[in-house]
């Protein structure tokens, strides 16, 4: 906010960049660079499964355990909550309110049909004997999954928090702002997932 | 999109506000540009699963090379489709510390899987009589 002031105030900003405007401030930027560090904590995690990813300790492999019919309807849930936040961006360039929360709502439906399947996952495989605590390579895998599935639970929360904003004071600039910040958030716990889902139940089913 | 040289000075104001909505637009994407990333997306979700659950070919080395290609491949699908990313947003920062990112994500990785496979090929197996001794 501070900045928005300052460089509204200043007449002709000097920026080093070939670029003629920053329209956005610098809020997209850094919110970028918060994706960026966020990328860096999945990239360990992903690290620590794929050094752990086959000590069973004499327990269960992957190929026991995951049922990939379910993962691909996981996948598709979060596939479909990342097109639906796209409408909810296109409907919001259209300045059409009501559609706006509408689409987010659908998001946030298919965000939680995501999160209701992992937790069914989880609490199967739990059940199963099959918990965190079994071996390196469910220990690994709950981290980072669990680590997916907390972000996505946030992510919700935000959602329901801009869809009472929304509601609220409309799509004013610092709404669309924010609505912008979580679609990048949104997006790219999307290509988290991609990951997840190719190196860790693909691949780990594939042994 | 905001490619144009500089405005002219006067109307400062209206102009200041036209590259508002061009800097939203350039940010967001069109209906086509997403329905066409969904559809991608779609399909390089599909072939991986269909590859490893219907067991499509015999080498498991082969899957897995291809799982991990439709990987990559729909995680670029995903940054220019939904992510917007291209090479101008802000100056090339966003590119910039995408580059920089991939870098240690690839250091991290590799290194990782190559450091401790060393250590799982190199180090002397431990009976646990030998555990027991360990100061």
């Amino acid at each position: 906010m501070a900045n928005d002031i300052q460089a509204q105030e200043s007449e002709k900003p000097v920026f080093y960049l070939t670029e003629d405007h920053h329209p956005e401030g610098s809020t997209n930027l850094g919110f970028w660079l918060y994706l960026m560090s966020d990328c860096l904590i999945f990239a360990v995690l992903f690290a620590t499964h794929g050094v752990l990813r086959r000590n069973y300790a004499a327990g269960p492999s992957p190929a026991d355990l995951f049922d990939l019919p379910l993962v691909a309807l996981n996948t598709a849930m979060l596939l479909f909550s990342s097109i639906t936040y796209g409408f909810a961006m296109l409907q919001m360039e259209r300045n059409a309110k009501a559609e706006t929360l509408f689409w987010l709502a659908v998001t946030g439906l298919f965000g939680a049909a995501f999160l209701g399947l992992e937790l069914y996952e989880f609490a199967h495989l739990i059940h199963e004997g099959a918990g965190p605590t079994r071996s390196a390579f469910l220990s690994s895998f709950f981290t980072l999954v669990g680590t997916h599935g907390l972000h996505v639970t946030f992510g919700i929360i935000w959602l329901i928090t801009l869809m009472v904003q929304v509601s609220k004071h409309g799509l004013i600039p610092e709404n669309r702002r924010r609505l912008m910040c979580l679609s990048m958030f949104w997006h790219f716990l999307d290509v988290v997932w991609i990951g997840v889902f190719s190196f860790i139940y693909l691949m780990g089913v594939l042994g | 999109m905001s490619s144009h040289p500089h405005a002219p000075t006067h109307e400062d104001a209206a102009t200041t506000h036209h590259a508002h909505s061009h800097g939203h637009e350039a940010g967001h994407g069109s209906f086509k540009g997403y329905m066409i990333g969904f559809g991608l997306s779609i399909v390089l979700t599909a072939i991986p699963f269909v590859l490893v659950m219907g067991g499509v070919f015999d080498s498991k080395l082969l899957t897995a090379f291809l799982v991990m290609a439709f990987a990559v491949v729909q995680i670029v699908v995903h940054m220019v489709y939904f992510l917007h990313m291209n090479p101008r947003s802000e100056g090339g920062w966003t590119m910039m510390a995408l580059i920089f990112t991939l870098v240690l994500v690839a250091i991290t990785l590799a290194g990782s899987l190559w450091v401790m496979h060393h250590l799982n090929t190199n180090m002397m197996p431990m009976s646990p009589e030998m555990m027991k001794n360990v100061p």
